[in-house]
């Protein structure tokens, strides 16, 4: 049997988790897990204007008894972080998988700041932070992830590394 | 553009005067944060009340998680311009998630009344109904009269409206409602009958 690409094994993670709505904004890296999420007739797939809308959403889906995950790249941990005391507050799960620019192989300068302090951020704010190197633990690391926000009503994020990920290509 | 002359108080009691008579069950409220949070607590605390005392700018986006989870039930956002302005993305992501079950009343008084009454855009131009008609809203009120809300709040139970109301920004006595979000979120989850986990 063949073994399935990584990104379809997250994708079947997240459904063995229960989860019943997906809010993203949108990265390459999350490119294949946003498309099957739409094609998913179980799946609300939300596509937010601002990461934070994502952090709100799940709140909502918590309150009605739903599970969610918020899909980002690492810029957009800095627009998240007042909005995470929401599910701090009210005990809520919260679940996120985060791509990483500006730290393997990346081209555009933009994205080194903030994907530097990417990790010290979430932690500061509270989140649970994990982070996944190689293809091989991607989906070990979501699924116990997943387990532990929602069974432990904690902030978890997970960080899927550029260098998994595949720096961008900008020119041939 | 922003501002009006209807007491707070009086909409906010109007709006969920027939709350717990909502299609589905007892209508779900989520107050966003500042002065909504005071009027509907005021209007008398129920469980499926749910009060945000910071998030600011999260009010719609809860609204909308928590009508996709529960579609046989009915949602009410009930917040301020100052909250919604913050927020205002999320009338994009409302409007292209179109939940059937979820209505937004946004209190327009033209300020930030939490803060010393600074002007809102609401009074330097945005109009909110226009922006959320660009959002792709397509049911859109506004209400500048009593008359106006009696015939909006059987509407907020049974469309998917968002209606700007314009309300007096005269100052009403404070009524702090609970502010433990862990005992909102269950009590919440209790009296939807959600399975504790």
């Amino acid at each position: 049997m063949t073994e399935l690409p990584w990104q379809d094994q997250v994708y079947a993670a997240l459904k063995s988790a229960g989860v019943k709505q997906l809010a993203y904004v949108p990265d390459a890296g999350h490119a294949r897990v946003i498309a099957m999420a739409h094609e998913d007739n179980d799946m609300h797939a939300v596509v937010c204007t601002t990461e934070e809308e994502g952090i709100a959403l799940s709140a909502g889906a918590y309150l009605g008894g739903q599970r969610s995950v918020l899909l980002m790249q690492s810029s957009g941990v800095g627009n998240c972080i007042n909005m995470l005391s929401l599910p701090i507050n009210c005990r809520m799960p919260f679940f996120t998988i985060i791509t990483m620019r500006g730290e393997w192989g990346e081209f555009n300068p933009w994205q080194v700041p903030m994907g530097s302090a990417t990790e010290a951020v979430l932690k500061a704010a509270g989140v649970h932070v994990r982070r996944a190197e190689r293809a091989d633990e991607v989906v070990d690391i979501i699924a116990a992830s997943a387990t532990l926000a929602f069974d432990s009503h904690i902030p978890v994020a997970v960080l899927l590394s550029q260098r998994l990920i595949g720096a961008k290509v900008w020119t041939k | 553009m922003s501002g009006g002359t209807l007491d707070r108080r009086a909409v906010a009691a109007k709006l969920v005067q027939t709350a717990d008579a909502a299609p589905g069950g007892p209508l779900l409220v989520v107050c966003g944060l500042g002065s909504a949070v005071y009027d509907i607590g005021a209007a008398g605390d129920r469980p499926e009340n749910f009060y945000l005392w910071g998030a600011m700018g999260g009010a719609a986006m809860i609204g909308l998680g928590l009508a996709l989870a529960q579609p046989t039930r009915r949602v009410l956002v009930v917040t301020g311009d100052g909250e919604a302005l913050m927020g205002m993305g999320a009338l994009a992501t409302v409007a292209a998630m179109a939940p059937a079950n979820l209505s937004i009343v946004i209190l327009d008084n033209g300020q930030f009344g939490e803060t010393g009454h600074q002007r809102s855009h609401t009074s330097l131009g945005t109009d909110l109904s226009v922006v959320a008609r660009g959002c792709g809203w397509r049911n859109v009120a506004v209400v500048d009269d009593m008359a106006g809300v009696d015939a909006l709040a059987p509407r907020l139970q049974t469309e998917a409206l968002l209606a700007v109301i314009r309300i007096s920004a005269a100052e009403v006595p404070r009524f702090l409602p609970p502010r433990d979000g862990a005992m909102l979120t269950l009590r919440l989850r209790q009296a939807i009958g959600v399975a504790p986990d």
